[in-house]
């Protein structure tokens, strides 16, 4: 596949105006590096998941206290890829989760994942995830980082009708998704993470 | 939710909301950030072609709804979804009802859904022992206060966060502070509590794409797509009017939807279910999946024709958004379950005469919802359409019949204003103006004088004032002076003819025509309204005009628009309506685009300080928004624009009468916006929009004078 050089300047721009955190990576050992750095800056010296240091309902904080330690999450990688963010992950001293994220409703960290495709007109990222653990992983997590290769990007979302046709021949799930989860429900002001994650970081990758 | 049991228990409602400041300041400030934020979103989009688009495609689908809903059910079964088809309310709660219970439910988490609204669904779920949370932070909120949304898209706007925060407090047990982040995080950790627990989710879809059985859901929170993975049950309820044939049709209406909602490309998430998806926790990790169908009247109403483009709508609420009333009074009394625009309309669909009968007199008739709506639904005049057939259920009041048969005699109505020429003479004070309001109109009408009938109207002015006749006339043109241009303000009619000295124009004044009948379709009385048109028709039909000129807006554009309308489905009247229609225009479109006037018209001297009031018949009913602008700069008048120029001025005709409150605020605002241009004359192309401005400076004691334009093009002519 071609990279189209404006179509990646374009969904460059539109994600950025959605909230979201866009970077170039040149080889996904460059993406779990920066996974890495993102996951040890954060928060560096508490290990509270947002919204737990506020005042609440004894049950709301017991689930708080079910996470423990840095996680990340990261369903559908290959066994290998799998391997060497482990590695990276215990030099750090995180948790690498590949499924039962449902234990981990708590609080994940990062979700860690591939996307299909980008559309650049809305800064959208094109997220197939039949598996229940990539949804949760994207969802649950506080920040997601998603890699997309730049010749995924197309200019806009009929490109994709064909390809969303496809999927949709058997039972499926498919994203759209555009920035991080928002909200501005009280008094029309933007607050962001009130369901899904606090911050979205897509990392373009060249080639592939 | 509107409750009103009467409708004057209505209008003090109303009149409680218009002094709720919070309210009407947040609303202030949404209505002003929204116009600019929509405006940017579509900066590089032909939105009226989208629109058109949109509505093609939604009508072709609602005609073939039956065809959809089978196919749609033939491919989600296949691929392991189970859908149903409720015919009213009460069923589709049932059937969601059963399903909980079959499926061992305890605990539901629901993410937005306005057709759950409409059939009162968590009131039934919740009569079945079944524990209900919504989980979108506006809906969980007034779930909580116990009180129906008052926005479709943000349902908790008339609500600050001193109040959220104390109610989090109530909530959570622990005292919570007024920063609104932080509360969105106290959110985020109690309702996410609550999804580990649900057995089921319930969630509301945009879109059921028939060819592949898939439900499409936008939120900004990515609530449903929790909503859709976590629990094992997961129930979509959507009208049947979300059917679309294929995947292509829901992608256009994304384009749209956000845009429109709230000025953004596109919402954070977007969500596609075909079929059962995985989950861990089921039987045989594949999620039950039911997609159950609202008809609730959708099938009958597509085959209306009139009314089958109500079924267009995408919920994007911007006809809320827009709304002058909606602004001051705020979805709760603007709206029972459905707010806004269309939230009148489909009241009376969905929920009943009884409920709609007083919601459906509160609009202004200013057609903002129109222009903007996303599926290009003629919002108001199915307003009005509902407003008659009701009064046609439930009888005409006394004073709108009575009103009606005067005026189809237009003799006799011409009579009435010439005695009240003479009636008015005890109250009628030198300046124009009534000096003191008869009974019936006081108190509430106390905020804008008034003014008095004319000496003589222009109808018996006419022969005087008359051009001489053109040999060979450039344009021939018959004028349409409207009632109050003829009995109230003759003077804005003589200065029309004078604007136009020596232009060659060939002018004529048919006598027989009458009041255009705008004010008769405002009170519901449509057949009056109907012969009116008729005798207007036929008494310009024996002048051989090329022109049937107007300077009244509101006159003007329902000549143009509602006239076709009324008339043109009778073989009778088809053709000779349309050519009447065809030769209507408004006084500044004349002389800017058609008669062409230039700088070198007027005088050459500095002109006054003016600003703009644009009329909403003008700007929005003929879509003429330069032609007036131009004219006073080719004149030489120190133009100012007005902020929310093109907002309504609250006069509305018999509006202000039903309303007077909210016309005042309408009007007040209008004037602190004027005030600030500094400017020394109004400026406007209306003249109800001069009446009620001209009332409210006087009221005001604001130093402003208020003209039709035609006053000030005559005045500046060379
Ligand atoms: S026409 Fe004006 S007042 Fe009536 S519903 Fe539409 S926007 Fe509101
Ligand atoms: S009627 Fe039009 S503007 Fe109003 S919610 Fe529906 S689509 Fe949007």
């Amino acid at each position: 596949m071609t990279v189209d050089n404006g179509n990646v300047k374009l969904f460059t721009e539109k994600a950025g105006i959605a909230g979201a955190a866009v970077s170039e990576v040149s080889s996904l050992e460059e993406a779990f590096q920066y996974t890495m750095d993102l996951c040890g800056k954060k928060e560096a010296c508490k290990l509270l998941v947002s919204g737990c240091e506020e005042g609440l309902s004894s049950k709301a904080g017991e689930l708080c206290e079910t996470k423990n330690g840095k996680t990340i999450a990261a369903p559908a990688l290959s066994k290998k890829q799998f391997s060497s963010l482990g590695k990276l992950c215990s030099e750090n001293g995180f948790v690498l989760l590949k499924d039962g994220l449902r234990k981990h409703l708590g609080g994940i960290d990062i979700g860690f994942s591939f996307v299909d495709h980008g559309i650049a007109e809305t800064g959208s990222l094109v997220l197939n995830c039949r598996s229940e653990e990539l949804r949760l992983a994207t969802m649950v997590s506080e920040i997601h980082v998603a890699v997309l290769p730049k010749s995924k990007i197309v200019a806009d979302s009929y490109d994709l009708e064909s390809y969303m046709e496809e999927c949709m021949k058997n039972a499926d799930y498919t994203s759209f998704i555009t920035g991080p989860s928002r909200t501005a429900d009280i008094e029309r002001v933007l607050a962001v993470g009130v369901h899904g994650p606090l911050e979205l970081h897509i990392l373009l990758l060249e080639g592939v | 939710m509107q409750d009103a049991k009467s409708f004057k228990e209505y209008k003090s409602q109303i009149d409680e909301a218009l002094g709720n400041d919070f309210l009407r300041t947040a609303m202030d400030n949404f209505a002003v950030a929204y116009r600019t934020g929509r405006a940017n979103a579509f900066a590089n989009i032909d939105d009226k072609a989208l629109i058109k688009d949109i509505a093609d495609a939604k009508d072709c689908a609602a005609q073939n709804i039956d065809e959809l809903y089978a196919k749609f059910k033939e491919e989600a079964e296949k691929k392991g979804a189970v859908v149903h088809l409720a015919k009213d309310a009460q069923e589709a709660n049932e059937i969601i009802g059963r399903i909980a219970l079959e499926e061992k439910c305890k605990s539901i988490v629901k993410s937005k859904s306005m057709t759950a609204e409409e059939t009162l669904l968590n009131h039934h779920l919740e009569d079945l022992d079944l524990q209900v949370i919504e989980t979108d932070l506006g809906e969980w909120i007034i779930q909580l206060r116990h009180e129906g949304p008052s926005h479709m898209v943000m349902p908790a706007i008339h609500l600050s966060r001193h109040q959220v925060s104390d109610l989090f407090t109530d909530v959570t047990g622990k005292k919570q502070d007024d920063d609104i982040q932080k509360l969105v995080k106290v959110a985020r950790r109690e309702l996410r509590q609550k999804f580990t627990q649900a057995d089921m989710g319930i969630s509301g879809g945009n879109f059921a794409i028939a060819e592949s059985g898939t439900v499409g859901v936008v939120t900004n929170e990515g609530n449903a797509r929790l909503v859709t993975t976590l629990p094992r049950v997961h129930v979509a309820l959507m009208g049947l009017d979300k059917l679309t044939p294929k995947l292509h049709d829901a992608l256009r209406v994304l384009k749209a939807l956000p845009r429109n909602a709230t000025g953004q490309a596109l919402t954070s998430y977007v969500t596609w279910v075909t079929g059962a998806n995985e989950c861990a926790t089921a039987v045989d990790s594949t999620k039950k999946v039911h997609f159950v169908f609202l008809d609730n009247g959708r099938r009958a109403l597509a085959k209306d024709p009139l009314f089958s483009q109500v079924l267009r709508c995408v919920r994007c609420g911007a006809c809320a958004n827009v709304c002058p009333v909606y602004r001051m009074v705020g979805g709760h009394k603007m709206g029972h379950i459905y707010i806004g625009a269309i939230g009148l309309i489909l009241t009376y669909f969905f929920h009943g005469t009884d409920k709609a009968k007083n919601l459906v007199q509160n609009c202004i008739n200013c057609g903002a919802c129109k222009e903007i709506c996303a599926g290009g639904i003629d919002l108001p005049g199915l307003i009005k359409e509902i407003h008659a057939r009701i009064q046609d259920e439930e009888g005409h009041p006394l004073t709108s019949a009575l009103l009606g048969k005067m005026m189809k005699n237009r003799k006799l109505f011409h009579k009435f204003l010439r005695i009240a020429k003479h009636a008015q003479k005890p109250v009628a004070g030198k300046d124009g103006f009534i000096r003191h309001l008869p009974m019936i109109f006081a108190p509430n009408h106390d905020f804008r004088a008034l003014p008095t009938v004319a000496k003589v109207p222009f109808r018996d002015m006419w022969d005087k004032v008359k051009p001489a006749k053109v040999a060979n006339p450039k344009h021939k043109v018959a004028i349409f002076s409207g009632c109050v241009q003829d009995f109230v303000y003759p003077e804005q009619s003589v200065a029309t003819v004078e604007s136009m000295r020596g232009k060659d124009i060939g002018l004529e004044f048919p006598m027989d025509q009458s009041c255009c009948g705008l004010p008769l379709q405002m009170m519901g009385e449509k057949e009056a309204c109907k012969d009116v048109a008729i005798q207007n028709m036929e008494a310009f039909e024996n002048s051989d005009c090329e022109y049937i000129l107007t300077m009244c807006a509101s006159c003007a554009s329902h000549l143009k628009h509602n006239y076709p309308k009324m008339l043109g489905h009778d073989p009778k009247y088809a053709v000779r309506v349309q050519e009447f229609a065809d030769k209507v225009i408004d006084y500044s479109s004349f002389m800017n685009d058609v008669i062409g006037v230039s700088e070198d018209d007027f005088l050459d001297s500095k002109g006054k300080k003016v600003t703009y009031h644009a009329p909403c018949h003008l700007c929005r009913g003929l879509e003429v928004k330069e032609a007036p602008r131009e004219l006073m700069l080719k004149a030489g008048l120190d133009y100012i624009e007005c902020a929310e120029e093109e907002v309504c001025c609250g006069f509305g005709g018999t509006y202000s009468v039903k309303f007077p409150k909210v016309s005042a605020q309408l009007l007040s605002k209008k004037m602190n916006n004027i005030k600030e241009t500094g400017a020394d004359i109004l400026l406007t192309d209306c003249p109800g929009c001069v009446m009620q401005l001209r009332g409210g400076a006087k009221k005001n004691g604001l130093n402003v004078e208020v003209h039709h334009i035609s006053e000030l093009i005559s005045e500046r002519r060379k």
